[in-house]
């Protein structure tokens, strides 16, 4: 069945974005990213303008990440208190970023610039989450099947001043880290277009030192207002928040997010991790190879701005 | 539809003036406008007329029939990729071309080489080549027709330009019809319909005509709104999206308790 998208203007098939909405919903509800970086080059590639593909994300992250974060509170698994923190951090970030981003703009190039971006977060960041679970499912099996110790050790996150008790993550550390997190995660969400949920995961579990089953609840929070934010600057100022488009992305997202959080926690939080690595890794590993290839076609065409 | 072509001959013949002794054209259209609704995928305009003369079929070189339909035009930018530092693709050269149709087809009774001579093409504005306007593109670049050419060719891609010669059907030298397909990704505007009689590679009448394309009902009042009230229409945009996460939690909830 064939719809007419009234921002995007173009006409797709329902059922394929319904279907796209709930691969990713159930990859959001397990793994707690809002699914973007997923998402966004999906629908460049079936189509859809960039920068109406970009917004529309944004709002459709909204939705199946607020369909998350209830499953989570349900079982209790949100730290709202870190959540909040992480939050006034991420707000702060992605009005900086929106900055950056049309300083890159007037610059030139920032299309390669996103996807540098891309390549080198989403190398590094699954690369090590890859081999640090590979770790710890090695010496959990040496182990004879007994939880891995867990690691409390006091590092540099632990020195700061302005501590704070974090009950539900059970951590007494100082709120600076915690609002650094999410001021960077801020400034990557608004110039990568997405939630940033991929970068903040790891961001938690390995420097804040936070719990995996609280961390997808909690990044799904803070996820929701800051692509609340986003969507809102993107319908007011380049008028491309696609609202049919969002609709049948997030029908299939929701149901999809919560298929996901059910999987989700019946996994153990080491597949859990390396499945998120391996699926960085091959998100990352599609861009790089769109850089180093020669392209299909070498011309591309773009509305001239300014009118 | 018999009727109105009827009306429009009498109403030629009235107005019949002391210059129009050739062969002249009378149109017609299936439709004047095209709807953009919410399962719009693309849509098919039926063009048909008639030559009009006061004396018998001219002999020697047969009558050509060229159908034109132009969407609204407007600049583009063409960037092109090249390696850089023998390492990755990125965008080096850009032009601007100044005016490129969004959709536009060209269909004959015959290739378009013997229908037309290339001073009526330059004049007139025919084929593809001339329809696209870049004045100022040459100085943005040296090879700037290959960057034309890449519009043509990506948009001819998409289905949005289309070179359909042979497609027009002519009987008797007198009734043609063609059948020009819209693809499902249109742009919104007015497209100019234009018909041109030839005989020998020369243009000895011409006609035009607009179909209106246009976004209605739903996709219209969303369009609207999302331009004139954009605060209003992101915060709607939210509501669905919560409405809708909470709704399948909520569903998803019952479910599990049965």
């Amino acid at each position: 069945m064939q719809i007419y998208l009234p921002i995007a203007e173009i006409s797709v098939n329902a059922f394929l974005l319904l279907g796209l909405g709930g691969i990713v919903g159930v990859l959001s509800g397990m793994f707690g990213v809002g699914g973007g970086f997923l998402m966004t080059p999906l629908l460049f590639f079936i189509g859809i303008p960039p920068a109406v593909a970009v917004a529309t994300e944004a709002n459709q992250i909204v939705a199946s990440s607020f369909s998350g974060v209830l499953a989570h509170f349900r079982r209790q698994t949100v730290d709202l208190k870190m959540g909040t923190v992480l939050l006034i951090g991420g707000l702060l970030g992605a009005a900086l970023g929106v900055v950056v981003f049309n300083y890159l703009k007037a610059a030139g190039q920032v299309d390669l610039l996103v996807k540098l971006c891309y390549v080198a977060f989403l190398g590094v960041v699954g690369g090590l989450m890859f081999i640090e679970s590979l770790n710890a499912i090695r010496k959990s099996r040496k182990a004879g099947g007994t939880p891995p110790p867990k690691r409390r050790q006091r590092n540099w996150v632990h020195a700061m001043p302005f501590k704070m008790r974090f009950r539900t993550s059970g951590l007494y550390i100082s709120v600076i880290p915690p609002l650094i997190v999410g001021i960077l995660v801020g400034i990557l969400a608004a110039i990568m277009g997405v939630g940033g949920g991929f970068i903040m995961v790891p961001a938690m579990i390995y420097i804040l030192g936070m719990p995996t089953k609280v961390v997808i609840g909690t990044s799904l929070f803070q996820i929701i207002f800051v692509t609340a934010f986003t969507t809102m600057l993107h319908a007011t100022t380049n008028y491309t928040v696609d609202v049919v488009l969002a609709v049948l992305l997030l029908v299939g997202g929701v149901i999809g997010a919560q298929i996901g959080t059910q999987i989700g926690l019946r996994m153990k939080a080491e597949q859990l991790r390396i499945l998120l690595a391996l699926m960085v890794l091959a998100v990352c590993g599609k861009l790089a190879l769109d850089l180093l290839l020669q392209p299909n076609e070498l011309y591309s065409l773009g509305a001239a701005g300014g009118h | 539809m018999r009727m109105r072509l009827s009306t429009l001959i009498c109403a030629l013949l009235l107005a019949l003036p002391a210059w129009a002794t050739d062969e002249e054209v009378v149109l017609g259209l299936s439709s004047d406008h095209v709807s953009i609704t919410t399962s719009f995928d693309g849509s098919e305009i039926l063009i048909f007329g008639a030559v009009k003369r006061e004396q018998p079929i001219p002999t020697g070189e047969p009558l050509q029939v060229i159908i034109t339909v132009a969407g609204p035009s407007e600049s583009v930018v063409v960037r092109r990729k090249a390696k850089w530092k023998n390492f990755i693709w990125v965008n080096t050269d850009t032009v601007k071309i100044d005016q490129a149709p969004a959709f536009y087809a060209v269909a004959t009774t015959a290739p378009l080489s013997s229908v037309l001579t290339r001073t009526e093409d330059l004049r007139e504005k025919v084929t593809l080549e001339h329809a696209i306007r870049s004045v100022g593109a040459a100085s943005d670049a040296a090879d700037a027709p290959s960057f034309t050419d890449a519009i043509i060719r990506i948009r001819r891609k998409a289905g949005l330009y289309q070179t359909l010669e042979g497609e027009v059907s002519l009987d008797q030298q007198t009734l043609f019809r063609t059948a020009i397909t819209m693809p499902a990704n249109l742009t919104e505007g007015d497209y100019v319909a234009r018909i041109f009689l030839t005989r020998n590679g020369k243009i000895i009448s011409t006609q035009q005509t607009t179909i209106g394309v246009r976004k209605v009902g739903l996709e219209r009042w969303l369009f609207t709104l999302s331009r004139q009230q954009s605060i209003l229409y992101g915060l709607m945009s939210l509501a669905i999206a919560i409405a809708a996460g909470w709704g399948a939690s909520a569903a998803f909830q019952m479910l599990r308790r049965h």
